[in-house]
């Protein structure tokens, strides 16, 4: 139990560091959004300025930031000049995007990495094992951004997916099977993006994790007891390769959060990445901070995830700290 | 021993290909931002050794490409005339290494223009684009990369070495640095510094953005080195000779960390290559007209594009030996690190 | 006559590190005191855990003390500061258990040989040491300790366990130390090499006038080598003596334990034992 509260601190003292860290980013970058204003020579100074004193754009650096992080507590996060609302629930649409997205990648890409890794680290060194590492090889040296802008291209070619969003024009015709169908389509080529990218790596490390445990002397023993090969392989070796697997998946979520991001702009779907893009480049300050915030949310959720996880299948960390 | 010949191999492979796009002037046959308005969006060229009457040629050749015939976009060779390719032409003048003035090229055409990967939306080619954008690109992730082995190195043994309190303060820091989805941290980072800069600006601002974000994993993996290297007998040895912590870092702790560099520069650079084409592809990073990996792609942005002139995606299959290099190299260090673990000491040392 | 080191009441705790609960000491040392007067070789000896190592690495100024004195040549040791100990440390070598990780497996022996020279000349900016007469000190050391000059060349792993270990006391050697603090240094080693480096050790003690500390849980050895044994548990000293009066008439219950310890074979070589 004090484990579990060490970590949801930690979680905590995480998120409120990397805000002051956006913050301070975002704050300290030259030129607003009402810069841009400023040049346009239809708009009066006067009324720049108005906007400015509203906005508090002209307090010091603490006092925006603490209004800022009062402004969170009331759910708000800030205004966004360019969209003229809160920013919090434009924050909120497209994350649930992402979010639909990356969990989907997360869990097929484990679903696919595991029983590869665990198959390669018992044919370990023959034929099949290396040519798995040749296909891990052959993904991994294809740059992220060409991956992705390639299968952009096979759509567009063979016209078998859509070539970007979220949704076809017509879908608010369509019958709620027919949404869903709608939106699997559209999700296909984002996907697969995103699970081809971390895929190799992924399988790699299970294959190595595994590859550890299967030679232990207590795994040789087990088998020497007449268990079952899938029952040795999947409750045994994996329980006990859990701990760096674990650790993995944490990581996994980093990188396929930082890979979501470019994939959404390349293939256009609504998610936290194009929202980013188009707040730097327009200087949509306190839309960037949210927008870093809730991927930072993510992050740190995930790897509090995989504690839990860690917690749960590792008796030591469970004694370790005293509970029964 | 294999795993040193292996190492020895990816390298030389390596070598060579950076060799090419360090002589990029050379092996290019125009200047990259040299623009044929008359000819956009054209086709790559086909060599061929059969010529339209089926003679024979003995050096390779290549037709100009004209418009078809009532069309706008469609382009067809004009097989009247063949322009062999010459190796080692006169060109437009450029400097070899970056001092030296020369005109020869390695490759052209004596009256016409070939364009082996076709051309772009303002009729440059994309081979000459290619060759000088990997210049950018590549310099851009080994830079890159060196900044943050360095910082890595310093905080990971400051960290390591002094322990305590430090310690807890840099290990907390990078964990924040670690908390962010690593992209996400470079466009933040991106977005803190002007956007509107000259190419040589923008080039400086990657390589210091890329450079700072990155260091939190190195550090940690320094730190562990150095922890444990710090508790050997023979730095408490060298202490006992009245060794100061300088000495002890540079003589006995520091060299302990040089493999662990040397595996992370060969994951970094491909990551970092990367990072700077997705900052070009998206306008955040070297701007045009300097030509990077990131802004050979990003004409494919448009949809246009993907329908009519899908040859833009060739430049991409050229990167793959690149990456593919460094991900060779990475490997064979790992292997050269257990080797030499196992390698080290003698049978019956410790009886 | 006045010892060359004299110990006294030298207390050092640790403070336990844990995840859960900081503020946990640990009494390594609880109030230890002796003396050892030059020339000779005062024996510690004691299980794991008594806090031998803690007072290997307390007197030779490598870590300092929580409480306690340490008189070296009119000088209080535990309450010098960090410049002041880095001077004195070079009279006081300590001799690691481990050959193989006293050594830096990167170096040359000739490089291993000549770092506390080369420490020296820059540290106190002696020119006294110019590369031709540390090539010669080098040789000297190594022919001191019956090792061929022309390993001169090669790296630590290329040496046997008894070779590593005449390596450490040549280097040991190489500053002129007034004290030898020999932690668990034969321990390592097999029977017959011990034999061998405790020979030799008697031999330098003979002609350089040495002082050691010998540090050990082997009695046996300890009575063969020292002109007096101190039994330590728990961080302190609870007898101490001559050989022939521990092994006679052993007090302690811990020193009793020890000698039982003592494998027959060796017990030949010594007097009749009372238990």
């Amino acid at each position: 139990m004090r484990y579990l509260l060490r970590r949801i601190g930690h979680a905590f003292f995480l998120l409120a560091g990397v805000s002051l860290l956006a913050f301070l980013f975002t704050a300290l970058a030259p030129g607003t959004y009402l810069d841009e204003m400023r040049l346009n020579p239809q708009i009066a100074p006067e009324t720049v300025a108005a906007l400015r004193a509203q906005y508090g754009l002209d307090k010091p650096l603490p006092v925006r930031y603490l209004d800022w992080l009062s402004s969170v507590v009331h759910g708000e996060m800030g205004f966004s000049f360019a969209y003229n609302s809160p920013v919090a629930p434009l924050l909120l649409v497209r994350a649930r995007n992402t979010l639909l997205l990356t969990i989907t990648a997360t869990l097929l890409a484990w679903a696919i990495a595991l029983p590869l890794g665990v198959w390669s680290a018992e044919r370990l060194g023959r034929l099949p094992d290396r040519l798995l590492s040749w296909g891990t090889a052959a993904l991994m040296v294809i740059p992220d951004l060409a991956l992705a802008l390639g299968l952009l291209l096979f759509a567009v070619r063979s016209g078998w997916f859509p070539s970007g969003g979220m949704a076809s024009l017509d879908i608010e015709t369509l019958s709620p099977l027919g949404k869903l169908r709608d939106l699997a389509w559209h999700m296909v080529l984002p996907v697969a993006a995103l699970v081809l990218t971390a895929l190799p790596l992924l399988v790699r490390h299970v294959r190595a994790a595994v590859a550890d445990v299967l030679h232990t002397p207590f795994l040789l023993a087990a088998m020497g007891h007449g268990i079952p090969r899938r029952t040795l392989l999947y409750r045994y070796a994996l329980a006990a390769a859990a701990n760096p697997l674990i650790s993995l998946f944490g990581f996994s979520i980093g990188a396929l959060l930082s890979g979501s991001l470019l994939i959404e702009v390349v293939m256009s779907w609504p998610g936290l990445g194009p929202l980013l893009l188009e707040a730097i480049l327009s200087r949509d300050l306190y839309v960037v901070v949210g927008g870093i915030l809730f991927s930072t949310i993510f992050l740190v959720g995930g790897n509090f995830l995989a504690d839990l996880l860690l917690y749960w299948a590792d008796p030591r960390i469970r004694t370790e700290s005293g509970s029964p | 021993m294999k795993a040193r010949r292996t190492f020895a191999k990816w390298l030389a492979a390596l070598a060579v290909l950076h060799g090419i796009v360090i002589c990029a002037g050379f092996f290019a046959p125009y200047d990259p931002v040299e623009q044929d308005r008359n000819s956009p969006y054209l086709p790559p060229m086909r060599p061929h050794l059969v010529d339209a009457q089926r003679h024979l040629h003995f050096r390779p050749f290549v037709y100009s490409l004209r418009l078809r015939q009532g069309s706008f976009d469609q382009y067809e060779e004009d097989t009247a005339e063949p322009h062999p390719l010459t190796f080692f032409q006169t060109g437009a003048r450029y400097r070899l290494l970056g001092f030296l003035p020369c005109r020869i090229h390695f490759l052209g055409a004596e009256h016409a223009r070939i364009y082996l990967l076709g051309t772009d939306a303002y009729g440059r080619d994309q081979f000459s684009r290619f060759l000088f954008g990997g210049q950018v690109s590549l310099l851009a992730g080994l830079l890159g990369a060196g900044l943050t082995l360095l910082i890595g190195l310093s905080i990971g043994a400051a960290a390591g070495y002094y322990g305590g309190r430090t310690d807890s303060l840099l290990m907390r820091l990078a964990e924040l640095f670690l908390a962010l989805p690593w992209l996400y941290l470079l466009f933040a980072l991106r977005a803190f510094l002007p956007l509107g800069v000259s190419p040589l600006e923008a080039f400086f601002l990657v390589i210091a953005v890329i450079g700072t974000v990155g260091w939190a994993r190195p550090a940690r993996l320094v730190r562990g080195v150095v922890l444990s290297a710090k508790e050997r007998d023979y730095v408490r040895a060298a202490r006992g000779f009245g060794a100061s912590p300088g000495y002890l870092l540079r003589h006995h702790i520091l060299p302990e960390t040089y493999s662990v560099l040397l595996t992370q520069a060969a994951i970094l650079i491909p990551l970092y290559v990367m990072a700077e084409m997705a900052l070009s592809f998206l306008g955040l990073g070297v701007p045009e007209p300097v030509p990077t990996w990131g802004n050979l792609l990003s004409s494919l942005q448009h949809y246009s594009v993907l329908v009519s002139y899908w040859w833009m995606y060739l430049p991409a299959f050229l990167m793959v030996p690149f990456f593919l290099g460094y991900l060779g190299l990475a490997g064979s260090l790992q292997a050269r690190e257990d080797a030499y673990k196992i390698e080290s000491w003698s049978p019956g040392s410790l009886t | 006559m006045q010892p060359l080191l004299k110990v006294e009441n030298l207390v050092k705790r640790y403070a336990k590190r844990s995840l859960a609960d900081a503020g946990e000491e640990l009494h390594a040392l609880n109030g230890v005191s002796f003396s050892i007067f030059a020339g000779t070789t005062l024996a510690v000896v004691g299980e794991s855990g008594s806090g031998k190592s803690t007072l290997a690495a307390c007197l030779a100024c490598l870590e300092s003390p929580t409480a306690g004195s340490i008189w070296y040549e009119e000088k209080d040791l535990a309450k010098l500061g960090e410049g002041a100990r880095r001077e004195v440390r070079p009279q006081l070598q300590l001799i690691f258990q481990d050959p193989a990780s006293s050594l830096n497996p990167r170096w040359s022996v000739l490089e291993i040989l000549l770092e506390p020279m080369v420490l020296q000349r820059n540290f106190s900016r002696n020119d006294n040491f110019t590369r031709q007469e540390m090539n010669q000190r080098a040789n000297s050391l190594l022919e001191r300790v019956r090792l061929s000059p022309d390993i001169a060349r090669r790296s630590p792993t290329e040496l046997s366990g008894g070779q590593r270990q005449r390596l450490a006391i040549a280097r040991a050697l190489a500053l002129e130390p007034k004290l030898l603090i020999l932690d668990e240094a034969l321990s390592a080693l097999d029977c017959s090499v011990q034999a061998q480096i405790a020979n030799l050790l008697m031999e330098l003690q003979d002609s350089l006038r040495m002082t050691y500390l010998f540090i050990t849980h082997d009695l046996a050895m300890a009575a063969y080598l020292a002109d007096e044994i101190a039994v330590m548990e728990a961080g302190r000293i609870v007898e101490q003596g001559p050989p022939e009066k521990i092994l006679k008439r052993p007090q302690h219950e811990t020193t009793r334990e020890l000698l039982a310890a003592v494998p027959r074979i060796a017990r030949p070589a010594l007097p009749a034992v009372e238990l």
